[in-house]
């Protein structure tokens, strides 16, 4: 049995409803939340911290005719949320008609019958204990400082667990609760290099399922192969090369690429993908695809924000930009349909956003991708914010390796790569086939034509 | 209007579940049951509101209301932490319980008894922003509107928006203290966009600090809209940037934020003690060019960076960190200051009750020099110059650090000349304040508007600056040779 009480979250969600109608909301839509989690955390084999808690808090958002607001509080005593739904009135008398609020079409609703079993919820996520959290980060960082002894120093591992409920329930008639849990496992060694700097290297494993997250001594090891393989970095010169991401550093990408096609950044025209719907905006290569269905994947969903059936979204196919992801604000504007993307914070705000963002993996390996390139910057890591979603400028800070007749060289750090983003995506002549879904927006492998590389 | 004054913190005098001495005592004891060697308690309220206007409306308000309690038990180098949101004694007792199990034995301490250490009074808002009416906030956002539209046909958007915040703590430890503050916030932001022939580019312009709405008396909303819609049209006709190993001069005030990361996070004391800083054992050591003076000071008057006290219940300071290039400190918590045999310097901070203290930078400034900054800048006969940063990251086991400019230009023979888009700075810390050959005598604090992050926590900071001139730094442009 499951410690979480849904039922009670959703009378707690259906009262503050109800009760913000009562106060005069024409719409009214709440959400309760209560999250558990235990982290344990070691370092140079000892204890560092072993932390426990858990949390409830509500949201609201109101509607006045088409005056909105929102609210969020987590105390949860009768005066706290009281004052929490009249502020939320308070609040929407302040703000000004906006011709495009209100409620998301009733019939696109999800029903109770249609709601799928996505296997989110693992009850034995909950059993890791702080004994166990920490047996399990001392073999994984073991693990990794017992593979060599320039792994001389770590920033520690840690093994997490989290597990959580949430309710929603609004005036338009929808009403659904639903539970997830997720483990993690990360490590950190640290090595002394020859010119005297550190190098820090880590490798993580996180799931919904606890059976299905590595072995804490995998992660170990690899994330001290990860960490040994930066000795001896230096900078390249600058200069117009193939770069080739891993799927840690292409995710970050696809990460720019999320916020370029969400509704928000599309109708306030702050995307550089605006107006190129049904336009070629990728190589053929590339097809993007968001979907809240997988069973057990991190950013799975059986409704969206507002209560709409999840559905699979392709936003580029074949290189075409073939669909934005919107909610029903978003869809307004635009005049368009909802694609269910909306979501909701805990805080009660909606905007639309992603699920599970992929892009579709190719069919050769990302060994047979790297032995077929002739030269390349082949990036592991990214750092800093250099993107300008308006314009698709991008340049940002990147380490990983020099490649050369399909082998990796030697490990490189400090320099930028750059190219607009457009040139970027169209740029694209080979993805690799190393999908995995460890979290909510995830690519295999791939290379971009050229791209500038700024070093020394 | 329900009276503003309503927000109180139940653990206050005067709330809902005032916390006194004996109770704090008690729960102190339950978090030593188990053999720690230090515990305390932070109680925390926040109330935090926004107001966002967008299309010419207020289109969204909002308000938020978190509060708890953090339980935090120190044995040896481990911690044990527990929080929890209902301030109940059954539900803070439990919080007690699980974070003493960090110790599984040892000698029972007994905490000691209360004395208040000395708070300043380092922000007195006059107008108070949750005193003000919404009405008032709303005339505000409207009144940035009208200007940026006003000041240029090419704006096509803009977005601004009002955000507020008070903090209410109480921190109890074992070995005595029992503080407590109320951090006042106020960040204000606009943002345009501005289109010519097809082509769009965005400015902004933030500012604020622990100030009420008389900030406005100061930096007027107009003048923030004037400021982004100046930023936006010079980015129009912004070109793409050289790439490669150039001379960069850096404007005063905001440019602060590379020297937080390239600097700051590498004197965290935290990373010190563990060895994984590139700054770990050079305490004594040159570490920066001889003109370059560091300091971190949380006692400025209403600085965003500032407080009156810490999150530990440490009193912060005024703390020179490099001195004429040489490193004579680091930052530190309650933790990493025990392990030096060093007194905490006030930098411990924590995001809310439910993450833990760590050493944090607050106001981090590099002092000033002796060079005039039109002298610097006729120094450069081929280079950047970097006035409005995006942000910036570190990694702190070597100090490389990566900034993306939001405003650069070229500057060619001594003069700015073409504005660049799509600039990064890459370098390494240490290396960089190697290269400090040239620093202004215009010192300058930006303004508030900087939100630092580390282990996932984030704190407000301050930075500031005077012009600085780096002989050669990594520029990641896109026009390679």
């Amino acid at each position: 049995m499951s410690r979480y009480d849904t039922d009670a979250l959703l009378a707690l969600a259906g009262s503050i409803v109800d009760r913000a109608l009562a106060a005069g909301a024409t719409v009214a839509e709440a959400v309760a939340g209560e999250e558990r989690h235990l982290s344990a955390k070691v370092r140079m084999r000892e204890p560092e911290l072993v932390e426990e808690a858990g949390s409830r808090s509500v949201g609201l958002r109101v509607m006045l005719g088409q005056q909105v607001a929102a609210t969020y509080t987590s105390d949860l005593t009768e005066g706290g949320i009281s004052r929490f739904v009249a502020d939320a009135l308070e609040l929407a008398r302040l703000s000004q008609p906006d011709p495009f609020a209100g409620p998301p079409d009733p019939s696109l609703l999800c029903k109770p019958s249609e709601l799928p079993d996505l296997d989110l919820f693992d009850e034995s996520v909950d059993s890791i204990d702080a004994a166990r959290g920490l047996q399990m980060a001392l073999a994984a960082e073991a693990a990794a400082l017992g593979l060599d002894s320039r792994l001389n120093n770590s920033e520690g591992a840690s093994v997490s667990r989290q597990s959580g409920a949430s309710a929603i329930v609004t005036s338009g008639g929808f009403r659904a609760a639903r539970r997830g849990t997720y483990a993690s496992i990360v490590v950190s060694p640290v090595a002394d290099d020859d010119d005297g700097k550190k190098r820090v290297g880590y490798y993580w494993s996180s799931r919904r399922h606890l059976a299905e997250l590595m072995a804490p001594e995998a992660v170990g090891e690899e994330a001290g192969r990860r960490t040994l393989a930066k000795l001896g970095s230096r900078k390249l010169d600058t200069q117009e090369v193939p770069v080739i991401f891993d799927p840690d550093s292409g995710r970050s990408l696809l990460g720019l690429l999320a916020s370029c096609v969400t509704g928000g950044s599309v109708w306030r025209k702050s995307s550089y993908l605006a107006e190129r719907l049904g336009t070629a905006v990728a190589s053929e290569l590339v097809t993007v695809v968001d979907d809240p269905l997988i069973a057990r994947a991190p950013g799975s969903q059986p409704y969206d924000g507002e209560g709409l059936r999840a559905r699979k979204n392709v936003v580029v196919e074949r290189g075409t930009l073939s669909s934005f992801l919107l909610d029903s604000y978003s869809a307004r504007k635009l005049d368009m349909q909802s694609t269910a993307s909306a979501a909701r914070g805990s805080s009660g705000g909606v905007s639309a956003g992603t699920s599970n963002l992929f892009l579709q993996p190719g069919t050769i390996s990302p060994e047979a991708l790297l032995r077929e390139t002739d030269k390349a910057f082949y990036v592991t890591g990214m750092m800093g914010f250099g993107f300008n979603a308006v314009t698709g400028d991008f340049s940002r800070g990147a380490s990983g390796f020099w490649v050369e007749r399909g082998e990796r060289v030697f490990p490189v750090s400090e320099v930028t790569v750059s190219l607009n983003f457009d040139e970027l995506l169209k740029s694209i002549d080979a993805v690799a086939n190393d999908l995995d879904l460890r979290t909510s927006i995830s690519t295999p492998t791939f290379r971009v034509r050229a791209m500038t590389v700024a070093g020394k | 209007m329900p009276s503003p004054s309503a927000y109180v913190a139940p653990f206050a005098s005067g709330g809902s579940a005032p916390i006194d001495p004996e109770l704090a005592r008690r729960l102190l004891s339950t978090a030593l049951s188990q053999g720690g060697d230090y515990a305390d308690l932070f109680f925390e309220y926040v109330v935090s509101g926004t107001y966002a206007l967008e299309e010419r409306i207020l289109k969204s308000a909002s308000r938020a209301v978190s509060m708890g309690l953090g339980v935090r038990v120190l044995k040896g180098d481990a911690t044990g932490f527990a929080y929890v949101q209902e301030l109940t004694p059954e539900a803070m007792t439990g919080a007690a319980r699980t974070a003493a199990q960090i110790a599984a034995s040892g000698a029972k301490v007994a905490p000691v008894a209360f004395r208040a250490p000395k708070v300043g009074e380092r922000y007195q808002p006059r107008l108070a922003t949750f005193d003000v009416l919404g009405e008032t906030k709303r005339d505000l956002l409207l009144r940035a509107d009208a200007a940026a539209r006003a000041a240029d046909a090419r704006v096509i958007r803009v977005e601004a928006s009002l955000n507020e915040e008070l903090r209410e703590i109480l921190i109890a430890t074992s070995d005595g203290k029992l503080a407590a503050d109320r951090q006042p916030m106020l960040r204000f932001t606009v943002r345009v966009i501005a289109e010519q022939n097809g082509k769009r580019q965005s400015g902004s312009s933030s500012g604020g600090g622990r100030v009420g709405l008389e900030y406005f008396d100061g930096k007027s909303v107009e003048q923030h809209a004037r400021e982004a819609v100046r930023h936006a049209l010079v980015m129009l006709d912004a070109r793409e940037s050289p790439a490669g190993e150039l001379p960069v001069v850096l404007a005063p005030g905001e440019s602060g934020i590379l020297l937080h990361e390239a600097v700051g996070h590498g004197l965290e004391a935290d990373f010190n003690r563990k060895g994984t800083s590139n700054y770990t054992g050079q305490i004594g050591q040159r570490v920066a060019s001889d003109l370059c003076t560091v300091v971190d000071d949380g006692t400025l008057f209403a600085s965003r960076g500032s407080i009156n006290i810490d999150d530990e219940g440490n009193e912060p300071g005024s703390a020179t960190l490099i001195e004429k290039g040489i490193l004579v400190a680091y930052m530190h918590d309650q933790h990493s200051a025990g392990f030096f045999k060093t007194s905490p310097s006030g930098n411990g901070r924590r995001e809310s009750f439910a993450s833990r203290p760590l050493p944090r930078m607050t106001n981090t400034m590099l002092l000033g020099g002796e060079h005039d900054p039109e002298e610097i800048l006729r120094s450069v006969k081929r280079g950047i110059y970097a006035s409005k940063f995006g942000g910036g990251q570190v990694d702190i086991s070597n100090g490389d650090f990566v900034f993306s400019l939001t405003e650069g230009y070229l500057i060619e023979d001594g003069k700015l000349t073409a504005p660049l888009k799509g600039v990064n700075l890459i370098g390494n810390g240490p290396e960089v304040m190697r290269r400090v050959d040239m620093l202004g005598t215009d010192f300058a604090l930006s303004d508030g508007m900087w939100t630092c992050g580390k282990n996932g926590q984030s704190v407000p900071v301050g930075v500031g600056c005077p012009t600085i001139k780096l002989s050669a730094v990594t520029v990641g442009g896109t026009q390679a040779g």
